[in-house]
């Protein structure tokens, strides 16, 4: 039944012991250096959770900060403490691969409202000694990308020599050159948008709701009742799962297949191997996420719009800026296309920048920036290496 | 959609190559640019003529139609975007370059005029190399086959052609002129890559050239 298959073990979610004390390394920043947030506040004190990978060099110019998508966090290349899976981008990122740990350090942020260590929703709000919960302010994807430049500051790091992350990501990146141009020596911005489209906010409501209309949700207060809307987030976390991935990628992989069995059940019963599949992405999701934060973090990316900042006029955004960029798209990606890409492309160009736009072929979706692509590889191993050559880093 | 440099020129087996390896049209191009100076190749293909520049200090871009080259390009560390040539020129702000460069794909254009136009309006100057269609072999061959012709240098049947503009040197020159374009330098070169004679009429480069190479600017 959908009831049975839905719920999830019955012990605390690992995500509530990661919040506040997590098994990563925390710089917390007290009352002399609050976040100053878009939304007119400031969150004060705070905490943000990061990993590193490699080793900084003496004149500190190795540095690369990967930016994670929505539901992503700091644990790029490491076994997960959650859910004790690799890291979510180990393709990418590891000796001898693209992003080479070998060559570049790397460091990896809990974004803010995230529920991994950074403070967010789930986080104990000092103020009362309770969780945050729908007290905590809505926060932007500037907000994160101030708040990552703070820890930058507190590591030593004056320029990275480059910013990568896909999706959510990706959106930081282009924040990141746009407000700290000087810092960012090359950007990465993958499968991304400088704006979030109409449709997706669309499906970001849907899966708010499915949340919020869960019972177990209390009004954002669950963690104080005790309760956790673990099927509403599976629910939003199925739909969203869907626009991931390409109606090519599920035929292919799923096809009209039955599960563990021959005929169909006539019940609700999972009897298509795509309902079981997308079931057990959402069972998985909630043991890892917070529901709260799944609600900020959508809404940061549906506030996201770069041109609103500079009078409508993207390429202000960019104009003489001395980062060089490299765009990348997927073709079968439906909810970042590639015209998302194009136009940062254009604003760009109109700005005078250099960059380099590829679209790859792939059925995989938007999901592809996570997943082996050989041809991904090969661009981001090449651009960062004449990027490196470019700021005067030995060839490895 | 049309290809704005065929794929068998990725590779270009069998252009002529000067002894270091680069094509000799590649290294009358360079010749004509600038150290230092800012640059944008139109249909860069593999990105050969770009690396080529840059090692000589000039800061290149690229646009490239095929997906193929451009991530070959992008790989190589190039600075090169995929896109269309007859569409995405305009996105390009006035004098964003000192040149801009179109090697062997004026042919492949579907707007030719315009492409010209658009290169003289985003960089101070435009090169533009082309396969020369009044070359006498080619005139032979029409005359004496009546069918369209097929060289080394253009091996493609009319219908499998990502050629859909040919023209001659003297239909060049008044392209020039119609889309007010100063001829700065012209070169016209033999089959193997030599340039002919600097004082001989136009008539004989466009007979005796196969391939032609300008270096325009605006005029007034």
């Amino acid at each position: 039944m959908v009831e049975a298959e839905l719920s999830v073990r019955p012990e605390v979610n690992g995500h509530m012991r990661e919040a506040d004390n997590p098994q990563s390394p925390v710089v917390r920043f007290g009352a002399d250096k609050p976040l100053r947030l878009d939304a007119g506040v400031e969150l004060c004190p705070f905490q943000i959770a990061y990993q590193t990978y490699g080793t900084l060099n003496a004149s500190r110019s190795n540095a690369i900060l990967i930016c994670h998508a929505l539901t992503g966090d700091q644990h790029v290349n490491n076994v997960h403490p959650v859910t004790g899976k690799g890291g979510w981008w180990d393709s990418m990122i590891g000796p001898g691969k693209p992003i080479d740990t070998e060559r570049y350090f790397v460091i990896c942020q809990n974004v803010v409202g995230a529920c991994m260590g950074t403070t967010g929703p789930a986080s104990t709000n000092p103020a009362t000694g309770k969780p945050w919960g729908l007290d905590f302010p809505v926060i932007t994807i500037r907000d994160m990308v101030r708040a990552q430049a703070m820890l930058l500051d507190h590591l030593g790091i004056e320029q990275l020599l480059g910013v990568a992350g896909g999706s959510m990501g990706g959106m930081q990146v282009l924040q990141w050159a746009a407000s700290y141009p000087e810092r960012v020596f090359a950007a990465l911005p993958i499968a991304t948008s400088t704006r979030h489209s109409a449709q997706n906010i669309a499906f970001h409501e849907v899966g708010r709701q499915a949340v919020m209309a869960d019972p177990e949700w209390r009004q954002g207060r669950y963690l104080i009742e005790g309760t956790n809307p673990r099927r509403g987030l599976a629910v939003a976390r199925m739909g969203a799962h869907i626009t991931y991935l390409s109606d090519a990628a599920l035929h292919r992989k799923f096809g009209r297949k039955f599960q563990d069995r021959q005929n169909p059940t006539f019940s609700f019963d999972a009897d298509f191997q795509v309902e079981s599949y997308l079931r057990y992405q959402g069972i998985t999701f909630v043991e890892r996420f917070d529901a709260n934060s799944y609600l900020y973090l959508t809404r940061a990316m549906d506030y996201f719009d770069l041109a609103a900042d500079y009078d409508d006029v993207l390429a202000n955004a960019f104009r003489g800026t001395p980062t060089r960029f490299c765009v990348i798209s997927f073709t079968s990606d439906w909810l970042f296309p590639t015209s998302d890409s194009r136009a940062i492309v254009h604003a760009l160009n109109a700005g005078s920048a250099r960059v380099s736009f590829a679209e790859i072929v792939t059925d995989k979706g938007h999901d592809a920036f996570l997943l082996d692509e050989p041809e991904l590889f090969a661009i981001v191993r090449g651009f960062l290496d004449s990027a490196s050559e470019a700021r005067g880093l030995r060839k490895a | 959609m049309m290809l704005l440099r065929p794929k068998r020129d990725l590779t270009m087996a069998e252009a002529a190559r000067a002894p270091g390896g680069a094509r000799v049209d590649h290294l009358l191009v360079a010749a004509m640019v600038e150290p230092k100076s800012r640059v944008l190749d139109v249909g860069c293909g593999d990105g050969e003529l770009l690396r080529l520049l840059e090692e000589r200090g000039v800061d290149g871009r690229g646009i490239e139609l095929s997906r193929e080259g451009v991530n070959e390009c992008v790989a190589k560390g190039l600075a090169v975007i995929q896109g269309d040539a007859d569409t995405d020129l305009s996105d390009y702000p006035d004098d964003a370059f000192d040149y801009v460069i179109l090697s062997q794909t004026l042919q492949a254009t579907r707007r030719p005029r315009e492409v010209l136009e658009n290169m003289l309006r985003i960089g101070r100057r435009a090169i533009v190399s082309f396969p020369n269609f009044g070359h006498w072999r080619i005139r032979l061959q029409l005359l004496l086959n009546g069918a369209m012709p097929v060289t080394d240098n253009l091996p493609d049947s009319w219908y499998d052609s990502p050629n859909i503009h040919f023209c001659t040197i003297k239909d060049f020159r008044e392209l020039c002129s119609v889309a007010g374009a100063k001829m700065e330098k012209s070169l016209a070169l033999n089959p193997w890559g030599a340039p002919l004679r600097l004082n001989a009429p136009w008539w004989f480069w466009n007979l005796f050239g196969e391939q032609a190479v300008f270096l325009l600017s605006r005029k007034g």
